[in-house]
C-alpha cells in the first residue's frame, strides 16, 4: 500500500517528517505492509501536512495530519482510505485543485521527485526527445510561438532572448537559471525544484540545445536548503540516466549543469547582479547594454531565465507551442502559478491561465483572510510590487492590466493583509528593505532608500507632514527614473500605492488618535 | 565556541586544503566562501590574503565580496541559530510582534548571540514558506505557523 507524505520544506515546517515516522512506526506495529513515498507538495499548503493514500479509486487525502493522531487514524481505517480525521476525499477533486490548469506543475505532488521512472511515466523527457528530433532552430521557434514571457517579473518574451543567444557566435555559451526567488509571498520556484526537479533540468537542457550552450548553472538562494539538496541529487541522477553530460540521450549534444548557492543578497535576483555573483564578485547590477544575451556570464552569450520560465519549456516542446499559447489573456499567454500567501485562508500555489481577476484569486480561490477579518490590502508581485485595495479587485491578472494600475504581477506572489495592517509602516518597510538590500552601485537606490526611511520616520512622528509626504513623492520619482535596476526603480510602487490608496494611514499617530 | 583569537597552523592548513579544492573552478569565490564558513562556522579574516593569492585578486576585492553578502559571518555564531522571517507575508501574520517577544525574552537584538553562546537570533527575508506564515529556520529545521510561546520554548530548550 502506498502512502504519500510530502517532503516539501513547507510541509516539513508543519510536521510532515514526524507524521511520516509515525506512519511507518504504526504500520510496523500493526504488521501492515506500507510504502511511504515522500512526494513533493501539491501546493495546497493550508492543508499540510497533507497525507494521501493510494486507493483503487484514486488518491484520497487527509489534511493537517498530526503525528499523535496517526494511531487513531489507523484504527479508523485511514490506511484503506476510509473517511476519518480531516478526510478530503479524492485529492484531485478538491475544488482548489480541480479548478487549476496545471501545465508546469502537473507532476508536482503526484510523483516521487527523485524517481526517474515516475518522471518518465508522467510525460517526462518527451519535450526533450521532441527537441532533439526537431533541432535547435525549431526549438527556438516553438518557444517564440508559445508566447512564453519571463516568469521572474519582467515579462520579457523568452523566445526573443533565446533567438539572440542562438545567433551570437561564441566558443562557450551559458544557460543560467535564476532560482534566487527572494520575493516575499512567492514559492513557485521552490515548489517546482522540490516537487519536480527533473522538469527544470529538462527545460535547461532543451534551452542549451536550442541556443548551442553546453554549460548551465542554477543560481539557487541559500534560504532554500531543501531545494539545493533536491536539485543536486536530481542532477546526479539525470547524469547517470544520460540526460546530462557529453551525449544527451545518445545525441551529439552535450550539456553540463551545476547548482551554485547564493549568499543572502536579494539583489542577486536581478539578472546582471546574479551574473556578477556567479562570477564570484559582489552582486552588483551591471549597466545594460550590453544585454546578457550578447555579453553575459564571463562575457559570453547567456540565456538567463527564471526557474518557472525554464520549467515551462518541457510542456511547450511536448504538447506543442499552441497548447500553451491557446490559453491566457491578451499578450499574457499560457498559465501562471499564482502564489496566494500571507494572511489568507487557502494559501498555496494556484496555476491557472492568465485573466482571472485579482478579487477572484483572493476571495473565491483564496477564501479571504485566515484571521477572518476583512481584506484591506494585497501586495502583488513581491516587495517591489504595489498594494491593491479591494476596490481594485476587478483588475484581470495580466502583465499589461497590472502595469496600467501602476502595479506588476512580478513573479506571481499575492500577499494578503487584513484590516489590522498599518500601511504607513508597510510603505516605510519597502524603503527599509531597499536600503538593506541595495547593491550600492547607483545613487538613487543607495541614498534614496535611506533618505526615504528617515523621511518616513519624521512623517510618522508628526513632523512637517505635508512637506514630508511631498518629499517622499519626489524621492520616489527620482528613484523610479534614476535607478539602474528594479530594486531602486520599483520600490516606489509599494510606497506610492500605499500612499495613494490608503491615505488615512499617513496621518501621524497623535492626529489619528485625536480623530478617533 | 571556537577560539577566534588563535588561528593556528592546523587551521591555516585546513583553510589551504579547502582553497586548493575550489580555486580552479569557474567563479570559485562563492562556493569557496561557503565551504570555508561551513568548516569554520565563519569566514576568518586570515582567509582573505590566502584567497586573494589563490584567485589572483587583491585583498580589498576579497574583503569586498565577503562584506557584500549577508550570509558570511565575520565571527562564529552561537551553538544554535534561529532565523526569523521579517518579510511581508510573515508580517501579515504578526511576525514582528512574535519576534519582539522572543528577542525581549532573551534580552537580545537582531543579530546578537546570547552571553552563554547558546543561541543567535537573525533576521531572514523570506524562506518561501509564505502560505504557512510566520516562518522560522532553527538551525536546519524549518518551522511554519510559529507562535511566540513555541519560539521561546524552542530557544529555552536549545542546549
Amino acid at each position: 500500500m502506498d502512502i504519500f507524505v510530502p517532503q516539501d520544506m513547507a510541509a516539513v515546517a508543519v510536521g510532515a517528517n514526524q507524521v511520516a515516522d509515525a506512519i511507518i512506526a504504526e504500520a510496523r506495529r500493526r504488521n501492515i505492509m506500507v510504502r511511504v513515498i515522500r512526494n513533493g507538495s501539491r501546493g495546497m499548503f493550508w492543508l499540510e501536512p497533507l497525507v494521501e493514500i493510494a486507493t483503487p479509486a484514486g488518491r484520497v487525502g487527509y489534511a493537517d495530519v498530526r503525528a499523535e493522531d496517526v494511531p487513531s487514524l489507523f484504527d479508523a481505517g485511514f490506511a484503506e482510505g476510509k473517511p476519518c480525521g480531516n478526510h478530503l476525499g479524492l485529492v484531485e477533486n478538491i475544488p482548489y485543485f480541480a479548478k487549476q490548469t496545471r501545465f508546469v506543475f502537473k507532476r508536482a505532488g503526484l510523483i516521487d521527485p527523485l524517481s526517474l521512472d515516475d518522471y518518465r511515466a508522467h510525460g517526462g523527457w518527451r519535450g526533450l526527445e521532441n527537441a532533439l528530433s526537431a533541432g535547435p532552430s525549431a526549438i527556438v521557434a516553438a518557444v517564440k510561438a508559445s508566447g512564453l514571457r519571463g516568469r521572474g517579473g519582467a515579462g520579457f518574451p523568452t523566445g526573443i532572448k533565446w533567438e539572440t543567444v542562438a545567433r551570437a557566435e561564441a566558443a562557450q555559451k551559458y544557460i543560467v537559471c535564476n532560482a534566487d526567488e527572494g520575493d516575499s509571498g512567492t514559492f513557485a520556484d521552490r515548489l517546482i525544484m522540490e516537487a519536480d526537479p527533473f522538469a527544470l533540468i529538462e527545460g535547461m537542457v532543451i534551452a542549451g540545445i536550442g541556443v548551442g550552450a553546453t554549460r548551465g548553472y542554477i543560481y539557487l538562494r541559500s534560504e532554500y536548503p531543501f531545494a539545493i539538496t533536491m536539485m543536486n541529487r536530481a542532477i546526479a541522477l539525470a547524469r547517470t540516466a544520460g540526460m546530462l553530460g557529453s551525449s544527451i540521450n545518445g545525441s551529439h549534444h552535450a550539456f553540463e549543469l551545476e547548482v551554485r548557492v547564493g549568499a543572502g543578497a536579494y539583489v542577486c535576483g536581478e539578472e546582471t547582479a546574479l551574473l556578477d555573483s556567479l562570477e564570484g564578485k559582489r552582486g552588483q547590477v551591471r549597466a545594460k547594454p550590453p544585454l546578457p544575451a550578447i555579453k553575459g556570464l564571463f562575457g559570453q552569450p547567456t540565456v538567463i531565465n527564471n526557474t518557472i520560465s525554464l520549467a515551462s519549456v518541457p510542456f511547450i516542446l511536448a504538447e506543442g507551442a499552441s497548447a500553451f499559447a491557446d490559453v491566457g489573456y491578451g499578450r499574457s499567454r499560457g498559465t501562471m502559478p499564482v502564489q496566494l500567501a500571507g494572511n489568507i485562508r487557502h494559501g498555496g500555489l494556484f496555476e491557472a491561465a492568465f485573466g482571472l481577476t485579482l478579487g477572484a484569486l483572493v476571495d473565491e480561490i483564496g477564501g479571504g483572510t485566515q484571521t477572518g477579518r476583512p481584506v484591506r490590502a494585497v501586495q502583488a508581485g513581491g516587495p517591489l510590487g504595489a498594494y491593491f485595495p479591494p476596490s481594485m479587485f476587478d483588475t484581470p491578472y495580466d502583465y499589461e492590466a497590472f502595469a496600467k494600475c501602476d502595479g506588476l504581477i512580478g513573479h506571481g506572489g499575492l500577499v494578503v493583509f487584513d484590516d489590522s495592517v498599518d500601511m504607513a509602516r508597510m510603505a516605510r518597510f519597502a524603503m527599509a528593505f531597499c536600503a538593506h538590500e541595495s547593491c550600492g552601485k547607483c545613487t538613487p537606490c543607495r541614498i534614496g532608500a535611506v533618505r526615504g526611511v528617515e523621511t518616513f520616520d519624521k512623517l510618522l512622528a508628526g513632523i512637517d507632514v505635508s512637506q514630508n509626504l511631498a518629499l517622499i513623492e519626489d524621492l520616489c520619482e527620482t528613484m523610479k527614473f534614476g535607478s539602474l535596476c528594479a530594486l531602486g526603480g520599483f520600490t516606489p510602487y509599494p510606497v506610492l500605492s500605499a500612499m495613494r490608496h490608503f491615505p488615512e494611514d499617513f496621518v501621524p499617530a497623535p492626529l489619528r488618535h485625536a480623530a478617533e | 565556541m571556537p577560539d577566534t583569537t588563535r588561528f593556528d597552523e592546523r587551521m591555516t592548513q585546513r583553510l589551504r586544503n579547502i582553497i586548493v579544492q575550489f580555486q580552479h573552478i569557474e567563479g570559485a569565490m562563492l562556493p569557496l566562501l561557503h565551504e570555508i564558513q561551513s568548516a569554520f562556522g565563519y569566514v576568518p579574516r586570515e582567509a582573505e590574503p590566502e584567497i586573494a593569492l589563490a584567485l589572483n585578486l587583491t585583498r580589498a576585492e576579497v574583503h569586498g565580496v565577503i562584506s557584500f553578502y549577508h550570509d558570511y559571518r565575520r565571527e562564529p555564531a552561537g551553538r544554535h541559530v534561529l532565523k526569523l522571517c521579517r518579510a511581508e507575508a510573515c508580517q501579515s501574520m504578526g511576525s514582528e510582534a512574535q519576534a519582539k517577544a522572543v528577542l525581549d525574552h532573551l534580552g537580545l537584538n537582531w543579530g546578537e548571540t546570547s552571553a552563554d553562546g547558546r543561541i543567535t537570533i537573525e533576521a531572514v527575508y523570506c524562506l518561501g514558506l509564505c502560505a504557512t506564515a510566520p516562518s522560522a529556520l532553527f538551525d536546519d529545521q524549518p518551522i511554519g505557523r510559529i507562535n511566540a510561546s513555541r519560539l521561546v520554548a524552542l530557544a529555552e530548550a536549545a542546549a
